[in-house]
């Protein structure tokens, strides 16, 4: 099994689903039960094939690559197939494997105009190769191309089953992240050819796009460059995450995505970009992360204060839970811009944590814009009084979001803004507690949105026009489905963190040594 | 007297027939055609295309035996070169060649166009790609130049009553003449330095002279801007629009594809092997050219309307792409190399998708009677397989994996990062910013494809002849694949080098 699993098990995971959508692509469209039975099916065998990876993963030897396959792939430019994953990875992965099923169980009966099940799930499961691929890929070009074939699916899911402004929020979505792509593929043929010569399985020597080497063979690269190199791959990841000032495409996609085109995007496709700093720009070019990380931490706290400021401006609640991404991913950028392994598995629980909590908030919404066909606050309240349970439901994900401890968005949180205190690589001490400082501030206005929202949404009297529509009716069987395991992950991984920590610590302190200095 | 005339008047050239079999297969395919052509009746002749057809196929054997063999045969005193460069590329072009036959076939049959002329003419110009793709001496090049020339101007105007294919006919001969004019008057001065037409001999000659010398320098740039109007390179692009609109849809994607990628393999073969040793005048220049085509191209399409004339547009720009890495290309012979490699891998995906392109827009065509982007509209809801092509080769034009011509543009970006120079970078952000933009326009029309409702209603599915189908399944499977397993084309072209660049 352990051998089965090492040669093919990610291979297995990253294109089961492909091989599901080819499937689906033959059965005519009219059977829309099968394609719902075909899509769930294909899912969950990718999450029996995750159960086995988390069951066989070597957690004593989180730090290393496991699972590793290394195949020949393109030679002309000199890029394999390399995968593998190791301790920061694999939450990822997990997340992913997670949301997907879900997300499917969900729509089994919501599938939002024009239907079409066959199309909308074939989306999802390519959609699913792309994340999987991207947190498994070990070569650059290979991350490249999973990184931009995530792209596609959005791009259709929000432009077809979107809201009013679909066109508009489809199109600035793919031009921004196409736009920071095109950029960091750049930055990774410039850390080709300006990195050393690796020596080569057949013979001689020749450059590399293998994460493994690279961090050894940048080494060398001049200061300049390198911080050149950097800020290529921070506009890709940045935009994807979305940094402020990049943010603008975010609120657009989230609000006109379908339910569950917002919740794939809130709990992973937003990190994609924090990965990829993790993964990619901060070990294979420490220095210069070390010159950019107080810019980066700037935009961090920036994206807090300003996003939250947002929250309360806003008069939909689905684009009030897109602004508060904005907000929370600056949290999970602060820790990692302070260089140090508090930081940085503060901000791989953050993202985590986010991913559970944001998609639950979006869930919520969807199904609430359901039965009332609108967002609109004001039009809002009483919910509590009309469907406990979703107000409960939406109580509860409200206070785990704003950082309540005892549930996970706390240890997103409260480590990142900790690790501001003592930053690491040589950074201005004085500098990041500022930040820290500003990022505390923050968390004050995430609970006045929050909890405003909620006072709003669910406290008082149902309004006039829906206290007697017979479309508002309480939690769905459905619904209970696809939320009790996030519910249920919130909890757990809020009282017993170290779960995610235990797992990223090892990978995470590996890579923080190649910085100057130690940090807390 | 009569013995020593006959000796003195002509000594034969040793001529290698396993060399030149591809060529005397298309050229014998050429006469069989005119034969039947002119011995059958008037409804008989549906012959042509499928004569036409085999006969592009039966030519790409030798070239496989040749490519098989493995041998870079050096003919007529080093003026006719048969190597895995010349190889791959007359391959490409009797693909091509044999795509647009059918993509021609019903289009032609059902608009009573003289079908026997009309293939005549492609397999005509077909000849004259491969006698370039082979040719090292200004001479051959001229000639190649005219022979795939000449019969494109020709079927520029095939639709003779029709006002605009008139308008695409003339403007295209017109612009043709002027830029052969230029070119040829770019080659007397050059012959007139050096005393030889042989590129191998002019490069050694050219790099001896100094750097100030005012004629060699105006003979290079008129040599390039003469195949800069092939290539269809801003500012002398002003004809491809007007003729890719009014001539018939075929032969649009026959000149957007094929005579475009015969235009880059002479530029290749001059700067590479002729102009080496002189990229001080030429590689300034053809940055500005590149940077220049791609954003005008890129900029005017966007604000198209007609299907056909924003693919021309998104041609001009793609031929900017494809610009780019000859603009470091003369800074060593890796930097060479790699601008090579780039480009032929960049002509084969863009021939795949390209090609595609247009033949999703002759299908749907048949059905709406319309180049309008409107015309698109809604449908995903009556040909989603037509959709789903069509937005395979859109996202391959623009870049986006797994349809191929991500790898296409990842080769231009590193061959541009291969130089390391500023200027490569510079270009390299440049191309980046085009791809952005580019996208703008391939998204709209994907989003008439999927987002839009039909215009007038009518969702009544397309009959998609036989001949279109088998055009559109080959250029999706090898855009398909190419982008998943891209080292199914570098196979191909990895053996691929220039005389001077020697490795």
């Amino acid at each position: 099994m352990k051998d089965f699993l090492n040669s093919w098990g990610l291979t297995l995971a990253m294109f089961v689903p492909l091989a599901g959508a080819l499937v689906m692509l033959l059965v005519p469209k009219a059977k829309e039960h099968l394609h719902k039975v075909i899509a769930l099916g294909t899912s969950l065998v990718v999450a029996l094939i995750g159960v086995l990876l988390l069951t066989n993963f070597d957690y004593d030897n989180g730090r290393t690559l496991q699972f590793v396959v290394d195949k020949s792939w393109i030679p002309f430019i000199n890029s394999r197939y390399i995968i593998g994953i190791d301790g920061i990875s694999l939450p990822m992965i997990a997340l992913t494997m997670l949301i997907v099923p879900l997300c499917i169980i969900y729509s089994w009966n919501h599938f939002p105009e024009p239907k079409n099940p066959k199309a909308f799930l074939i989306l999802i499961l390519i959609l699913e190769t792309g994340m999987i691929g991207t947190f498994c890929a070990q070569d650059l070009i290979l991350f490249f191309v999973f990184f931009e074939v995530v792209l596609l699916p959005m791009y259709f899911m929000i432009g077809v089953w979107g809201g009013d402004k679909r066109r508009y929020a489809a199109m600035k979505f793919f031009l921004y992240t196409l736009f920071g792509s095109a950029l960091m593929i750049i930055s990774f043929m410039a850390l080709y050819f300006l990195s050393d010569k690796v020596p080569v399985p057949g013979g001689g020597f020749a450059h590399t796009f293998d994460m493994r080497l690279l961090p050894m063979a940048a080494a060398g690269i001049s200061t300049s460059a390198a911080l050149w190199i950097f800020g290529g791959m921070f506009m890709g990841f940045g935009i994807k995450v979305p940094m402020f000032p990049f943010h603008t495409w975010l609120p657009d996609a989230h609000t006109q995505a379908p339910t569950v085109g917002s919740v794939i995007l809130a709990a992973v496709l937003l990190k994609l970009g924090t990965y990829g700093f993790i993964r990619i720009a901060l070990p294979i070019l420490p220095h210069a992360a070390e010159r950019w990380a107080p810019f980066i931490g700037l935009l961090a706290v920036i994206g807090i204060i300003y996003g939250a400021l947002c929250c309360l401006a806003q008069t939909d609640m689905k684009r009030l839970i897109a602004f508060s991404s904005v907000a929370h991913m600056g949290f999970v950028m602060l820790g990692i811009a302070t260089l140090t392994d508090f930081g940085i598995n503060a901000a791989i629980f953050g993202m985590v944590a986010h991913g559970l909590i944001t998609g639950m908030l979006f869930f919520v919404a969807g199904s609430a814009k359901e039965r009332f066909h609108t967002l609109d606050i004001a039009r809002l309240g009483g919910m509590l009084k009309q469907m406990p349970r979703m107000g409960w439901i939406l109580g509860f994900s409200v206070m785990a979001s704003l950082g309540l401890p005892g549930l996970a968005g706390f240890w997103g949180e409260f480590p990142a803004i900790l690790s501001a205190y003592n930053p690491g690589g040589g950074l201005n001490v004085g500098l990041f507690r500022v930040y820290m400082v500003v990022a505390a501030l923050g968390t004050v206005l995430a609970a006045a949105y929050l909890l405003w929202l909620f006072q709003r949404v669910a406290f008082g009297t149902p309004k006039e026009e829906f206290a007697h529509d017979p479309h508002v009716h309480d939690v769905s069987f459905t619904e209970y489905v696809a939320w009790v395991p996030m519910l249920v992950l919130i909890v757990v991984l809020g009282f017993f963190p170290n779960i995610i920590f235990h797992v990223t610590n090892p990978a995470v302190s590996n890579m923080v040594s190649a910085f100057t200095g130690t940090g807390s | 007297m009569l013995a020593h005339l006959v000796t003195f008047a002509w000594d034969a050239p040793s001529v290698d027939l396993h060399a030149l079999a591809p060529e005397i297969v298309v050229a014998a395919t050429l006469v069989i055609l005119l034969l039947v052509d002119a011995f059958t009746s008037d409804d008989q002749r549906w012959a042509a295309s499928s004569i036409a057809g085999i006969g592009l196929l039966v030519a790409l054997i030798p070239v496989a035996t040749l490519a098989y063999d493995g041998v870079s045969r050096v003919m007529f005193g080093g003026g006719y070169v048969v190597d895995n460069y010349a190889l791959v590329l007359k391959a490409l072009f009797l693909l091509s060649g044999y795509i647009v036959v059918l993509l021609s076939t019903n289009y032609i049959a059902e608009g009573d166009y003289w079908e026997g002329e009309y293939y005549q003419m492609i397999l005509a110009s077909v000849l004259g790609m491969m006698v370039m793709a082979s040719a090292r001496d200004m001479i051959s090049i001229f000639v190649a130049l005219e022979l795939l020339s000449i019969p494109a101007y020709m079927m520029a105007a095939w639709r003779k009553r029709d006002l605009k294919g008139n308008e695409a006919g003339l403007k295209y001969y017109l612009m043709g003449v002027f830029a052969s004019a230029i070119m040829l008057y770019g080659m007397s001065v050059i012959y007139g330095y050096t005393g030889t037409t042989l590129l191998a001999e002019i490069a050694p000659r050219i790099g001896e002279l100094a750097s100030s010398t005012p004629l060699i320098t105006l003979g290079i740039v008129f040599v390039l801007i003469g195949f800069a109007f092939k290539v269809s390179a801003v500012p002398f692009h002003t004809w491809a629009p007007d003729t890719y609109e009014g001539a018939p849809t075929p032969v649009t994607a026959f000149l957007a594809v094929a005579s475009k990628a015969a235009g880059f393999v002479a530029l290749m073969t001059l700067l590479f092997v002729g102009f080496w040793g002189r990229h001080d005048v030429w590689e300034p220049l053809i940055w500005v050219l590149a940077a220049v085509t791609m954003f005008v191209g890129n900029l005017i399409a966007l604000r198209q309307t007609n299907i056909v004339r924003m693919l021309a547009y998104s041609g001009i720009a793609q031929a900017g792409y494809m610009l780019a890495p000859l603009a470091v290309a003369g800074t060593s012979p890796e930097a060479a190399s790699q601008a090579l490699h780039s480009i032929v891998i960049y002509l084969v995906i863009y021939a795949a998708m390209n090609l595609g392109a247009f033949a999703v827009v002759l299908a749907v065509a048949r059905k709406t009677r319309s180049a309008e982007l409107e015309s698109f509209g809604g449908l995903f809801s009556y040909a989603p397989g037509l959709t789903v092509a069509m937005s395979i080769f859109l996202f391959s034009l623009a870049g986006i994996p797994p349809a191929a011509g991500w790898f296409a543009k990842i080769g231009i970006f590193q061959a541009l990062a291969s130089a390391g120079t500023t200027s490569g970078y510079v270009l390299a952000v440049v191309v980046a910013v085009n791809s952005v933009i580019a996208f703008a326009y391939y998204g709209r029309l994907m989003r008439f494809m999927w987002f839009e409702e039909a215009p007038d209603g009518d969702t009544t599915p397309i009959r998609v002849p036989a001949s279109l189908t088998a055009a559109l399944v080959i250029t999706v499977a090898v855009t398909l694949v190419a982008g998943i397993v891209p080292s199914v084309v570098t196979h191909f072209t990895d053996p691929i080098s220039l005389l001077a660049l020697g490795n």
